[in-house]
């Protein structure tokens, strides 16, 4: 038996499916510049690194830095505060007991994971509450005498750690290191 | 324009059936304002004229406003002063187009109940509905959008918590925020495509309106009774109804002019109102406004996203049974998208056969809550997160899910609604006959016939 009229449809059918998929792949191309366009540009991705002067920081007092277009706290803590930190290990955390610092990838969040030195003095931690990304109030601020998120009502305790409230996640901490005793390099 | 029968346009000089034969715009134009509109209508119809008024009023003011306005972080704030300050009549033509924005939001909700009382989505019109929630998203989009334009403190704040909405999203969020952002925080390319798209959207609202129209002038206005119009021959047609032009719009243009009064008033006398004082302090990516608060007409919304934080016990159980993948921050956007979502649902939700919420009397009582849960949110909305507010707004949103998603489909089945009248001629005389009854003065109206 002859498939003639078969072997005829195929064919039509292939070019039907190259053609469908020729288009895709046009229509595809010529989206994919105009989707790509609205992504962080050359120069907004050049991750710059800064380095930041903390020599007249005295204990119980924060800087504020702009680092990526968003705030980075600084703070030199108080004995009170470096004790009000430690009292609470990772495992009575509630909501997050993941430290969220690169500088110490997947360690738990008790509060010798969140300093950067192991007196625990130096704090340094995005200024960004991980709930819709505003700025906390700092200095005794929210039921823990730390950090108080005014959007909505996050508290954070002396070692940036979620308490209390909607984030779901201890602020964030960046790259950072000190390179001599009073510059600390971000990024 | 099809649906139902009417006189259609006749080209009668020369000069008109040439132009006719060529490009019918003209008869366009006259079958559209010419459709047959029930008698019955009452002054909850009045909306749709009041909505075509705002876009145009928005459209009009915001294209003179972007001859002045300059999207860039360092000069928006001060093009907006200067707008206020130097431009001639900048400040009027800016205190509209805040103020128009605001008289547009609470005339769509108007619209919106309208059509929830009298069951307008109900089918043949549910695509009208559908097409609605759309224009109605563009607006949230356009509004949200436009607000960050002036470079406020609110402005930015506002942008920064909207767009942390999409970066809640597990996995793909943080690239989603950046892509939209065009950074890793809310500023200048954000400004300058805000201000592109803020441009764009009123366009496309305006495509989506005109579908809006001819989807409703095809399958017929919905009316009080919720009865269809008799299409068996002109004459019954013309027994239900009366043309747009010119008894419709003369009622609709002396609505608009009696909102116009009372909104010349809030833009003459207070025309920062219902604005957020905290605006007129330029934007500080170092510092929050104590309190973030978006526009009014979004404050139901806001108050659906704020409920839901990581001790209510529904979060609890949704993030343990989505293996964590689904925390606080996420739960509170896919609720306040989904409160939206499940409004668009609201033909496909509804099960009563009858269509106007007049012969629902259960009905009637679920509505009128609905309503004031609808205000008591905004309320909440405006109010710290804290305390007593977030149980208000999480009663307040359960009972928004509730009646979107239990109320509405077991209504249909449970109520025992009240008879209906025949016709929209029937409804019409009894109006007019209880109307005269009623009022000692005026003129009597034509005797009317025995039922």
């Amino acid at each position: 038996m002859s498939h003639a009229e078969d072997n005829e449809s195929t064919r039509r059918d292939f070019i039907y499916y190259a053609t469908a998929g020729a288009g895709v792949v046009t229509v595809g191309a010529a989206v994919w510049p105009l989707v790509n366009q609205m992504n962080p540009s050359a120069d907004v991705q050049a991750l710059s690194s800064i380095f930041v002067d903390v020599g007249g920081l005295e204990p119980g007092s924060q800087l504020t830095v702009n680092f990526l277009g968003k705030p980075v706290f600084i703070r030199r803590r108080t004995a009170e505060e470096i004790e009000a930190g430690r009292a609470v290990s990772a495992s009575e955390l509630s909501i997050d007991r993941d430290s969220r610092n690169p500088n110490k990838p997947g360690t738990d969040a008790s509060d010798e994971n969140r300093t950067m030195d192991d007196a625990g003095e130096w704090l340094v931690m995005i200024g960004v509450c991980t709930h819709l990304g505003c700025v906390p109030l700092g200095n005794g601020a929210g039921d823990f005498n730390a950090w108080f998120c005014p959007c909505h009502g996050s508290h954070y305790d002396t070692a940036g750690r979620i308490r209390r409230g909607p984030a779901p996640e201890n602020m964030h901490i960046p790259v950072a290191r000190f390179v001599d005793d009073n510059t600390i390099q971000l990024g | 324009m099809s649906g139902i029968p009417h006189d259609h346009y006749e080209p009668k000089t020369n000069a008109e059936k040439y132009f006719h034969r060529r490009l019918p715009i003209i008869g366009l134009i006259y079958d559209t304002i010419m459709i047959p509109t029930p008698k019955n209508l009452n002054w909850m119809w009045i909306w749709g004229v009041v909505l075509m008024f705002c876009l145009i009023l928005q459209i009009v003011t915001g294209i003179v406003l972007a001859m002045h306005y300059t999207p860039h972080v360092d000069m928006a704030f001060a093009s907006v002063e200067h707008i206020m300050r130097n431009v001639n009549g900048g400040h009027m033509l800016r205190y509209l187009h805040q103020n128009g924005a605001m008289l547009f939001f609470l005339a769509v909700y108007m619209h919106m109940f309208r059509g929830m009382y009298y069951g307008s989505y109900k089918t043949p019109r549910e695509i009208t509905w559908i097409i609605g929630m759309l224009i109605y998203l563009a607006m949230m989009a356009t509004a949200f959008m436009g607000y960050v334009l002036p470079w406020g403190q609110m402005s930015f704040w506002g942008a920064t918590v909207i767009t942390g909405l999409f970066g809640a999203i597990p996995g793909i969020g943080d690239v989603l925020q950046a892509w939209l952002l065009g950074g890793p925080a809310v500023d200048n390319p954000a400004l300058n495509r805000f201000f592109s798209l803020h441009y764009l959207l009123p366009f496309v609202i305006l495509g989506l309106v005109i579908l809006h129209v001819w989807a409703f002038h095809h399958t017929g206005n919905n009316n009080p009774t919720g009865v269809e119009v008799r299409r068996g021959s002109k004459e019954e047609v013309e027994k239900d109804t009366l043309p747009f032009w010119p008894y419709f719009v003369i009622k609709d243009l002396f609505a608009l002019a009696v909102i116009l009064a009372l909104f010349w008033a809030l833009v003459g006398f207070m025309p920062n109102f219902l604005g957020h004082t905290d605006n007129y302090i330029e934007a500080n990516p170092l510092v929050t406004p104590p309190e973030i608060v978006p526009e009014w007409y979004f404050l139901p919304f806001y108050a659906i996203l704020r409920a839901f934080t990581s001790d209510v016990w529904i979060v609890i159980a949704v993030n343990w049974l989505s293996f964590g993948i689904i925390d606080a921050t996420f739960f509170g956007v896919l609720a306040m998208f989904g409160a939206i979502f499940v409004w668009a649902l609201l033909p496909w939700l509804d099960t009563s056969s009858v269509r106007s919420g007049r012969y629902r009397p259960m009905f009637k009582m679920f509505f009128w809550v609905f309503i004031v849960n609808f205000w008591v949110l905004t309320w909440a909305g405006a109010m710290p997160a804290e305390g007593i507010y977030t149980n208000i707004a999480l009663i307040g949103t359960a009972y928004w899910f509730a009646y979107f998603l239990v109320i509405m489909p077991l209504l249909g089945v449970l109520e025992k609604p009240l008879p209906e009248p025949e016709t929209i001629e029937e409804d019409f005389k009894a109006s007019l006959k209880s109307k005269s009854s009623g009022g000692p003065k005026g003129p009597s109206p034509e005797s009317i016939p025995a039922e």
